[in-house]
Order: structure tokens, then C-alpha cells, then sequence
């Protein structure tokens, strides 16, 4: 395929820049996917608008008085300046911040978030040093994102990939509908943590909520306190070598190993009883999962 | 969408009515329709403090007859409290239609209020020993500017930004609502009752009357019947998540204490901060850091969550 320019992306329509990128489409039972990339196609690791910074160029916000439009804005106009390290100070609870970013960045919040931070971001590496509301991280596609305190419900709805990291304890419904990627909370969760859950990985150190997994397709939970109940569906495996070995790594990662190991986890999969592709679009699976 | 704070100052008075204010003007985006506020002052006085409306603030567009129509419907009200053998120590008229009373009364309040609200276009908004419940039209700012709440000192207070969508845009429908006729007892509410008529009219055979068609009335009402009936606040807040559904996150205030309840699927939002001096909460933490932009430690109670807090 022909190298296509950023500048020429920027002025194809959808349909065209997919196209472009290497992606085709087919039509699956009524719907239009964009389902893979063209074998032949000259990669891309970067989104094609997304700006070149540079993790030692490092500047400060002071947002006290700012709105979230423009502490997000000024966040973006430094990045297009080339700064790839960015502390946010005072953010104060407020809603949206650090959203939609697509690139790489380490991002670093001295303070609390409100509902819905640094939801939709593609790469970035952000440390919040306080709490968040709810909806923090929702449908991240890649990066980290680390919350030193305690989070609120829904904490990484729909995630996609990345590791989203709560040192404190978080509320209900955590991870409803993540596609992939994994939490880490390290006190407790709420209730229906993992409600609907599709893929990835979700690390619970402390006690979870009633109705943990309820109605969960794929992926699993690992839980080291106490379970209030299990959700519909939701049914206890034992921990292979492998899992083991995947939690020590990433708990002692992010500094949340603790002291008597991973032995004492339960695990926590899809029962596979209820409604699942593998019964009613075997065909679909494939090309979807 | 609703917006619902609460704080409580642990031993002390504060400036509950400023506090009060900041947060929920935090809150304006979640309900911008009308503002409520149930403060708690100083009851040592032994007096009654009556807050009530002689009509909408929408009825004071329909022309000069409305004039009229208040000063027959105040004099109503004065002549029912001579007969119950009340002493009118103050009488402020805050808005045409929104008095303000201070009253010595030995009797039966509840029988007392129950005949001021037959007069035609009254309601009694609060009664009590401190409560004093106002709620107006407009964002925190209109409504604390015209009330005067900026300086209002006490000991805890709950609020309400409304945003409405199940009644009417208008004061009877905006919170906190007074547990009729329970001294000191209100409560705001986020969410939504899903068998309010059941325990509507359940309420309603035990002999309770409703002011309005909105669900929150009902947890005042609710939690006032159970409290006369010798039910601790906690306990009743307990019974409440049983026994009511839907979704919902709700704040109770009464003389000395303040109470919060979530309910089974914890599905509207609360944060809550703790300390040695005070305890404040609400449905977004922006709220808190209104009063407190200080880094603090706060954190989202649970599904079925009740907590109390005395003052």
C-alpha cells in the first residue's frame, strides 16, 4: 500500500482514511465492521493526528480556576508543543479531565478527579494522586492509568486494553462490560463488579461486592478477601501456575503484592450456561472475537 | 438528575448556610429547576420556627388580586394560631408568599399544623425546634440572595438542587420535604421510587397526608412515621431499603442527627468525606471541594449503605 500522509488523513472522509490505513470492510448479518488490517499494509502505531512528544519536556497546570474545556484544551496545546510530560495541579473533583487522549503521555494529576477522567484515551501513562468519581478510565484502549486513592463506580466501564490501577478501594460495577485489558483495585469492590464482562482480567485484593460476575461472558476476576455472593453464571476455578504467575508480576508491578502471596485468590469465570456467541453466531465469533 | 449534599459539624456551629450554599451551587448543572435547604440552628431557645408558603412564586404573576388573596390567607393563619394558644414572638415575611415565624406554643403542634393547612394555598414548609426549611425557584445563589442563608448559623443542614422530571417546576415539588407533621424531620432524595404507590397508600392508611405527587415525599413521610413510633433513625433507614425499591440515595436530617441511605444496587451516586470535625457529602465530589479544596480523603458508600451522624 501506498504511504499516506498525516495531512492527507486529515482531510479523507472515514470510509476513505480506513481505507487508507489498511482496513477493509464486510458486512456481517446486516452490520458494517472495519474487522482487520490488510496483511500487506505498512503498519501504523500511531494514530495519524496524533502529535510527537517528548517524555522529558515537562510542564505544570495550575487548574484551580480553570473550567474542564479549558484544562483539557491546554492539555492538548501542550502536547502539540511537544510536551510529554504534564502535571495537572489542583484539578479539584472536576468532571472529564485528561479525556480522549490518544497518544503517548505521561500525565499526572497532583489531586482528585470527578466523573468520567481520562476516559477514551489510547496510550497514555497517567497517575492521579487522589481519588476519582465515577466512570475513571472508561473504555481506555491502551496505556496505564493509576489511582493512588480511591475510586468511584464503574470504575474502567468497558475498558479495552491497558491497566487501569486503584490503590484504594472502588465501588460498584466495576469493569461492567471491559472487553479486555485488566483492573487492579487493591482494597474492596462494590457490588456486580464485573457485571457482563466480555474479556480481560480483573484483580480484586480485598473483598468483592454480591452478584460478582453476574451474567459475565469471558475473561476472568481474581478475588483475594472475602465474595458476598457470585453473580449469574459466575463460577469458581482453581488458580493454575499461569495465573499465578501473571499475578505476582503484576501486583508486585504496581506495588500491590500481598504479604502472604496470590495463593489465597479465588478465581472467577463465565459458567458458560447462559446465552454465548458459541451458541447462536458460531460464524460470527471468529471474525468478531 | 438530581443534586443532594449534607454536612455536619460535630459538636459546633458553623455557617451551615454559606456551606451549604457553595455546595450546592457546585451542583447547579445536575438540577438547575429549583434550590432547597433544611438548616439546622440553634434550639436552646425552646421556640417553635415555622417556615410556610402562602402560594407559588408563579402565583404572584396572575395580577394585583393576588395581594389580596395572601393578606386573607396570612390572617387565616394568624387566627389558627391565636386559637391553638400560640404566641407569636417574630413574624418576617421573606418573599411576598414565604413567611418566616417564631412561635411559643405549649399544645399539640401537629394538630395546630394540620389546620393551618386547610387554608386554602398554604403550606407549612418546616416546624421544629430548628429545622428551618426554605426552598425557592432558581440556583443556590437566587435562592440563599433571597433568603438570606449566607450567614445562617448551625449545626447541619441537607440540600437540594432539583431538576424536574417527574412533577412540576414549581416549590411544593421542590426538596427537602418536611416529614408532615414531625417536628425537625426532612429529607432529600436522588433517584426514583418504583412502588411509591404502594407505600404511598400504605402511609396514606396509617393516617399520613401528601403535599405533592413526588416519590421523595414518601422517605420523609416514611421515616417520620417510624421515628414517632419509637424506630431509631438507623434502624428506619434500614427498614427503608427493604422494603422500598427503586433507585435511589437519600439524606435525613432531624434535630441532632443526619443519616444517609443507598440502596440495593447502589446506582446513584454519593461521595463522602469524614473527619474529627465534620462530615460532608454529596452526589459529586466538585461539592465537597467547594467547601474543602484542600486534598482530603473521600470515598463512595456501598449498595445498602446507611450511616447516621450526630451532631
Amino acid at each position: 500500500m501506498a504511504s499516506v500522509s498525516d495531512a492527507e488523513l486529515r482531510n479523507m472522509s472515514q470510509e476513505e482514511r480506513v481505507t487508507a490505513l489498511g482496513m477493509r470492510t464486510e458486512q456481517l448479518t446486516g452490520r458494517s465492521m472495519f474487522i482487520e488490517f490488510d496483511e500487506d499494509a505498512e503498519e501504523r502505531f500511531t494514530y495519524p493526528w496524533a502529535p510527537d512528544v517528548d517524555y522529558n519536556k515537562r510542564t505544570e497546570i495550575d487548574t484551580g480556576d480553570m473550567t474542564e474545556t479549558e484544562v483539557n484544551a491546554e492539555i492538548r496545546s501542550l502536547m502539540d508543543q511537544g510536551y510529554g510530560t504534564i502535571v495537572i495541579k489542583d484539578p479539584r473533583g472536576k468532571h472529564s479531565l485528561g479525556v480522549g487522549i490518544l497518544n503517548r503521555l505521561n500525565l499526572i494529576f497532583e489531586g482528585s478527579l470527578g466523573y468520567f477522567g481520562v476516559g477514551l484515551i489510547d496510550g497514555p501513562n497517567v497517575r492521579i494522586n487522589g481519588r476519582v468519581g465515577w466512570s475513571c478510565g472508561e473504555n481506555m484502549m491502551s496505556g496505564t492509568v493509576i489511582v493512588e486513592k480511591n475510586a468511584g463506580s464503574t470504575f474502567g466501564a468497558a475498558i479495552r486494553g491497558g491497566d487501569l490501577v486503584c490503590k484504594g478501594s472502588v465501588g460498584s460495577r466495576t469493569g461492567i462490560d471491559m472487553k479486555g485489558g485488566s483492573i487492579i483495585v487493591g482494597g474492596d469492590t462494590g457490588a456486580l463488579s464485573g457485571f457482563m464482562m466480555q474479556r480481560g482480567r480483573m484483580v480484586v485484593c480485598g473483598n468483592a461486592g454480591k452478584n460478582l460476575g453476574d451474567s459475565m461472558y469471558d475473561g476472568t476476576i481474581y478475588v483475594g478477601g472475602e465474595i458476598q455472593s457470585l453473580g449469574v453464571d459466575a463460577v469458581e476455578e482453581p488458580l493454575s501456575d499461569l495465573d499465578r504467575a501473571w499475578l505476582k508480576r503484576k501486583l508486585t508491578q504496581y506495588g500491590l503484592m500481598p504479604d502472604n502471596g496470590v495463593d489465597h485468590f479465588t478465581k472467577i469465570v463465565a459458567g458458560k450456561m447462559l446465552w454465548n456467541y458459541d451458541n447462536l453466531e458460531p460464524t460470527e465469533k471468529k471474525l468478531i472475537l | 438528575m438530581c443534586g443532594i449534599a449534607g454536612l455536619i459539624h460535630r459538636g459546633k456551629s458553623s455557617n451551615v448556610g454559606g456551606e451549604m450554599t457553595s455546595m450546592l451551587q457546585a451542583l447547579k448543572h445536575r438540577g438547575p429547576d429549583s434550590t432547597g435547604y433544611a438548616v439546622y440552628g440553634d434550639t436552646s431557645s425552646g421556640d417553635y420556627i415555622m417556615r410556610l408558603k402562602a402560594a407559588e412564586a408563579e402565583d404572584m404573576n396572575k395580577g394585583r388580586g393576588i395581594t389580596s388573596i395572601l393578606e386573607n390567607r396570612i390572617a387565616e393563619v394568624d387566627l389558627i394560631l391565636a386559637e391553638h394558644g400560640a404566641v407569636v414572638k417574630s413574624k418576617e415575611a421573606i418573599t411576598p408568599y414565604a413567611l418566616r415565624y417564631v412561635l411559643s406554643h405549649n399544645g399539640d403542634t401537629g394538630m395546630m399544623a394540620e389546620h393551618i393547612e386547610e387554608t386554602e394555598g398554604v403550606e407549612i414548609l418546616s416546624m421544629g425546634n430548628g429545622l428551618e426549611l426554605i426552598k425557592d425557584l432558581g440556583d443556590a445563589s437566587v435562592v440563599s440572595d433571597l433568603y438570606g442563608l449566607n450567614d445562617f448559623k448551625g449545626t447541619h443542614g441537607i440540600g437540594h438542587t432539583r431538576m424536574a422530571t417527574e412533577s412540576d417546576v414549581d416549590i411544593k415539588s421542590a426538596h427537602p420535604y418536611w416529614a408532615f407533621p414531625y417536628n425537625d424531620v426532612s429529607v432529600v432524595h436522588n433517584g426514583q421510587i418504583t412502588n411509591y404507590w404502594i407505600m404511598r397508600r400504605m402511609m396514606e392508611r396509617k393516617g399520613h397526608r401528601f403535599m405533592s405527587n413526588c416519590d421523595s415525599e414518601l422517605l420523609a413521610v416514611y421515616v417520620a412515621h417510624d421515628l414517632s413510633n419509637g424506630v431509631s433513625l438507623e434502624d428506619s433507614l434500614r427498614k427503608s431499603i427493604e422494603e422500598i425499591d427503586g433507585v435511589f440515595t437519600y439524606l435525613v436530617a432531624t434535630k441532632n442527627q443526619l443519616g444517609m441511605a443507598k440502596d440495593t444496587m447502589a446506582a446513584k451516586p454519593l461521595v463522602l468525606y469524614e473527619s474529627d470535625e465534620m462530615i460532608a457529602m454529596a452526589s459529586e465530589e466538585v461539592a465537597i471541594r467547594a467547601i474543602l479544596p484542600q486534598e482530603i480523603d473521600t470515598y463512595d458508600p456501598y449498595d445498602e449503605e446507611v450511616r447516621v451522624w450526630q451532631a
